[in-house]
């Protein structure tokens, strides 16, 4: 037994996921990412004296979307609240947050997860629900910059294009108990979020950023450990490596005898390592209060219905009916129900009447490592759903072969063409007539007497030899079904007439 | 063009028979600051150049056909905690007293939209903490009634100016009775509208679910007329509502039959000064007179009301002044070699002892144990002070009262107590804790000569009944006195 | 609950003001006497009483609230025209040390 298998661990999650709104929460300024540092900047989110917020309603749409997708409770009525602190990055200090009276609660969402081997494998997959505390709304702050400019040494500077961009803070039940269960939520989550068309998931533009809550505790014990809150995990990789690391090295501490400190830390990738941020004594005391400026937030039973509607089939029971109706497997399931846009193009080449396991195949094979091969997303794929469709219909229908198909289906990509006129112009069509064979396979077992020879006498095994003859004389096009046929036909009897 | 006593109503009489000219108003009016608020310190920043631009553009405009608007050609004096572009706003504080908004107040705006000129920025306590003017970080304003006096506060400069007649009217903001109580002391119209009636958009905030911009005028006809101008709603407040604005002037119709005139016992008990006790049950008798019906009310929770506002404003403040911080804009100090420090002493050298004192005691309350003592135990007493009035006009149209227990005091007389100086908003805080309208219209004089307010507090949203009694008031016992103020020969 | 020194410096402290030794004594002073005089709201019973949170009318169902429409910005330069100091776009302060 290591020291590992003693402890048991408690991972808690908040995931800030930004609104995918063209302008900021409370003001017009634009969300665009990657401007001018303070281009998109007013009174409002400046934090010029005097200005006021005005909540942006579909930043309000897009988090009962997100809340009703994660099976939260939406509040008819919910409070905005001051959280106040420091930061030369928080233009008015506070942040318009929720606190007492949030958007929503008691959300559930039920996950896959898997521990993973050493070279990063999925082991065993299985189900998990994670209990979701809260989602509630608030505004972001501005970035900071600590290095990289000349004079980093003694000043930070500050861009406050992001102030104000709408958020929703998801916070977690303390539900995980490996790192892995909570790489493969905020998976999950970010799946979700995308799903639904409320946020971009980028975690590299910060679009997604995740903050945890470790402890470890020895098995069989109910008190919690001391909880130890790690900042900028914003990365999957990051997020994943710094809960092993932080895991681990509470593990230790602990087996050395030693004593945790409740405290914040901050995960350096360069170092591969947490490092302190700020102990307790010197946490913050936000004084929150609620929001003098904004009225409390008021939610209709019938505008929640309405967005409830708009909602479309979620990843997860979207994976379960793939398996049921099309009888696919789990992991193809999970791969063509990865995205919306996937899912929605499987489903687009199944609804023109091809067999379902054909378009998975064709799809999960041929036409991903294209796609990966290009760099393009499923959305612009130049063949469209019927394209595939007619040309997964020429196969079944014997017009081509599947393996001239592959040819077929790389040319339908580069030029956008349909399966039918690739075939014609490039005259792939499959020989299935056999008149026209037979002189071919004629050739091919004059040329080869002694083998034919030995076939009659028993070794049936050079079949595939003669196929593959007919094949290359035919550059593939041969029907190889109708190849077998008429040269069993004519081997057994040219031996019967001697 | 005798600019002593100009109203908006005698200006535009002026204006249309072509007797005077904006030009020519305006410039009395900065000659007239030039001599006199020297001595009155009513002004921060005169913005006369600007102002004649404008004055001259109107005169065209005028010569040209246009009609007269509400407000056109009237000049008008903003306090420094309302947002001007291009137009130093300082809040009478040092931490801004190099601030140049980018944009105007929503009020301001529909002022410019109507066809004001704006003369300048008036002093006020130092971000509108205060009842005596004596907190501006830069200079004091004395009664232009007695020089040796305060004019109130915080909008005291504002005030000193309508009765100075170094403005025609002016706009002052009303957390805690900041209108009212040196609209009283200074014998002119101050008028707080209902929470929700005018933008706070550009309003500096100090209490935000207390503040109110509202109009301080020379008569309560020019009080409805800019009400008029700057109320409704604005789509950059959330606060603002969307109740009809009437026609406030139409409402003036000097009919007090049917009006019933509530009296609180409340406030008219221990701390009122007797003169000014006398004037106002004077004043309560001559509503009798008009034919108004007088009801005797009861407001109970009235003794509660500075704490539950001491308390409410002053969290809303510390969290309202935590973006003074010395990283965008105004002064920043010259002292620091990292960030805490920067904090720290800009901050300290930046705000003056009140508004530190405020600061303290909002953080205080709002901090981690304190919360539901301090802060929901007030917004809980709040919702009692609102029963009070919800009750109160159950039996009554306007309650009668005065605004402030005593007339002008002297300088310095309050500054070493804190507290002392907080029980003389006793009368006025309430409309602002119940959300509810309130005017302070001058009604006497004391035997040294100062003036004396009459308060009348309204329904929500019912300015119209409030300005309509005001007016009645008004007309049949006109206040007919004014400072004596000699323009120096210079 | 009355005020010590050390509320005051802890106060200070979560206010961001430096303040000398003799404002600390005074503000000490001072706060003292404003909480004991608040504290007077205890004389009320208000276990049944909910809590103002609001100002505005409750009645007005209308909020206003705005549509997702891109309005135009200040822009750099007017932003940072009130900065005590700035560089290449940015807000410039001294160096953040947690």
């Amino acid at each position: 037994m290591t020291p590992r298998d003693k402890y048991e661990v408690i991972i808690g999650l908040e995931v800030h996921a930004q609104l995918k709104t063209k302008s900021k929460i409370f003001c017009g300024c634009s969300t665009a990412f990657g401007d001018e540092p303070n281009a998109n900047t007013c009174p409002v989110c400046l934090g010029l004296p005097g200005a006021l917020p005005v909540l942006n309603r579909e930043a309000i749409r897009l988090a009962a979307k997100a809340a009703l997708a994660l099976g939260c409770r939406i509040n008819p009525v919910s409070i905005f609240a001051r959280k106040n602190y420091f930061y030369p990055d928080l233009p008015k200090g506070y942040q318009i947050s929720q606190y007492e009276q949030p958007f929503s609660e008691h959300g559930e969402v039920e996950i896959m997860t898997s521990e993973r081997d050493e070279r990063g494998r999925p082991i065993q997959w299985r189900r998990k629900v994670i209990r979701l505390t809260r989602l509630h709304i608030e505004e972001d702050a501005g970035k900071s910059i600590h290095d990289g400019l000349p004079d980093s040494a003694e000043a930070s500077y500050v861009d406050l294009n992001r102030s104000g961009v709408p958020l929703v803070e998801i916070v977690s039940e303390p539900d995980f108990r490996s790192s892995w269960e909570a790489y493969d939520y905020v998976q999950h989550l970010r799946q979700t979020l995308q799903y639904i068309d409320v946020c971009e998931g980028n975690m590299e533009e910060g679009n997604l950023r995740c903050d945890a809550n470790v402890s470890v505790r020895p098995k069989g014990a109910t008190e919690y450990g001391t909880k130890i809150e790690l900042k900028n995990l914003n990365s999957f990789r990051f997020l994943q490596r710094a809960l092993e690391y932080e895991v681990h090295r509470q593990i230790e501490v602990l087996e050395s005898g030693g004593e945790l400190r409740q405290e914040t830390r901050l995960w350096n990738e360069r170092e591969g390592k947490t490092t302190v941020m700020r102990t307790k004594e010197y946490a913050h005391d936000y004084r929150y209060f609620p929001e003098p400026d904004l009225p409390p937030l008021i939610l209709t039973p019938e505008w929640i219905e309405e967005v409830k509607r708009e909602l479309p089939e979620l990843p997860g029971p979207r994976r379960q009916r793939f398996i049921e109706q099309y009888g696919l497997s789990f992991e193809d399931a999970t791969t063509l129900t990865a995205t919306r846009s996937m899912a929605d193009y499987y489903e687009a080449v199944v609804a023109q009447g091809v067999e379902a396991r054909a378009a998975a195949n064709w799809i999960l094979s041929e036409l991903i490592y294209l796609l990966r091969s290009s760099g393009s997303d499923i959305s612009a794929c130049p063949i469209t759903p019927p394209h595939l469709a007619g040309m997964i219909k020429l196969i079944s229908e014997g017009t081509i072969s599947g393996k001239i198909a592959k040819t077929v289906i790389q040319e339908m990509f580069q030029t956008g063409k349909t399966a039918e006129e690739v075939v014609k112009e490039k005259g792939l069509v499959q020989l299935s007539d056999p008149a026209q064979l037979e002189p071919i396979i004629d050739e091919v077992l004059q040329a080869h007497p002694d083998k034919v020879n030995a076939y009659r006498g028993g070794k049936v095994g050079l079949l595939g030899f003669f196929v593959g003859q007919v094949m290359k004389a035919t550059k593939g096009k041969a029907n190889p079904q109708l190849v077998n046929q008429l040269l069993r036909e004519k081997l057994a009897s040219s031996s019967s007439s001697e | 063009m005798d600019i002593i006593g100009l109203t908006i109503e005698t200006l535009h009489r002026a204006l249309q028979t072509g007797e005077t000219t904006v030009r020519e108003v305006c410039e009395r009016l900065l000659e007239r600051i030039d001599a006199l608020d020297g001595t009155i310190g009513a002004y921060l920043t005169v913005d006369g150049e600007r102002a004649l631009q404008r004055a001259d553009a109107l005169d065209r405009e005028r010569r040209e056909g246009a009609p007269l608007k509400p407000l056109t050609g009237v000049p008008i004096a903003i306090k420094d905690n309302i947002c001007t572009r291009q137009l130093r706003t300082s809040c009478a504080s040092r931490i801004l007293h190099n601030y140049v908004p980018p944009y105007n107040a929503t009020a301001v705006e529909r002022l410019l939209d109507a066809g004001a000129v704006i003369i300048g920025k008036t002093n006020c306590d130092e971000f509108a903490m205060g009842s005596s003017n004596e907190n501006s970080a830069f200079k004091i304003v004395r009664n232009p009634w007695n020089l040796e006096r305060v004019p109130g506060g915080s909008s005291g400069g504002s005030a000193a100016a309508v009765a100075a007649d170094l403005c025609v009217a002016a706009l002052g903001s009303d957390t805690g009775g900041s209108i009212r109580q040196p609209a009283s002391l200074c014998g002119v119209v101050g008028l707080k509208p209902t929470y929700g009636r005018v933008s706070r958009y550009g309003l500096v905030a100090f209490g935000s679910s207390l503040d109110q911009i509202g109009p301080i005028t020379k008569t309560v006809r020019d009080a409805a007329r800019v009400l008029r101008v700057i109320a409704g709603r604005d789509w950059h407040d959330s606060t603002s509502s969307n109740h009809d604005v009437v026609d406030y002037e139409a409402a003036l119709n000097g009919e007090l039959k049917g009006i019933r005139v509530g009296v609180p016992r409340e406030y008219f008990g221990q701390g009122l000064d007797a003169e000014v006790k006398r004037a106002v049950e004077m004043a309560v008798d001559r509503f009798a007179d008009l034919g108004a019906e007088i009801v005797e009310i009861s407001l109970p929770h009235t003794e509660y009301a500075i704490a539950c506002y001491y308390i409410i404003a002053t969290a809303e403040a510390s969290s309202n002044l935590a973006r003074y911080d010395g990283v965008r804009y105004g002064y920043r100090t010259t002292r620091a070699g990292n960030l805490r420090e920067m904090y720290r002493r800009t901050r300290d050298e930046g705000f003056g002892a009140e508004v530190k004192r405020r600061i303290m005691l909002g953080t205080y309350v709002l901090s981690a144990g304190y919360y539901d003592a301090y802060y929901l135990k007030a917004q809980k007493v709040r919702t009692l002070i609102q029963r009070d009035f919800t009750q109160a006009f159950a039996q009554c149209d306007v309650i009668a009262g005065p605004t402030s227990p005593t007339v002008a005091f002297r300088l310095g007389e309050k500054t070493d107590d804190p507290l002392k100086m907080y029980l003389s908003d006793i009368y006025t805080i309430t409309a602002n804790l119940a959300a509810i309208p309130g005017i302070s219209i001058p009604c006497g004089l004391s035997q040294d000569g100062l003036p004396i307010g009459l308060q009348l507090l309204g329904r929500r949203f019912d300015e119209a009944t409030l300005l309509r009694v005001a007016h009645a008031y008004e007309q049949a016992y006109p206040f007919e006195h004014k400072p004596a103020l000699e323009m120096s020969d210079s | 609950m009355p005020i010590t020194e050390r509320d005051v410096e802890k106060i200070a402290e979560l206010a961001h003001l430096e303040l000398t030794e003799e404002e600390k004594a005074l503000f000490t002073r001072q706060l003292a006497s404003i909480v004991r005089y608040v504290e007077k709201l205890n004389e009320l019973d208000t276990e049944d009483v909910p809590p103002m949170m609001h100002a505005g009318a409750e009645e007005e169902a209308d909020y206003a609230q705005r549509d997702d429409e891109v309005l135009a910005s200040l822009g750099q330069e007017t932003a940072l025209a009130n900065a005590p100091d700035k560089a290449r776009g940015f807000f410039r302060v001294p160096r953040v040390i947690e």
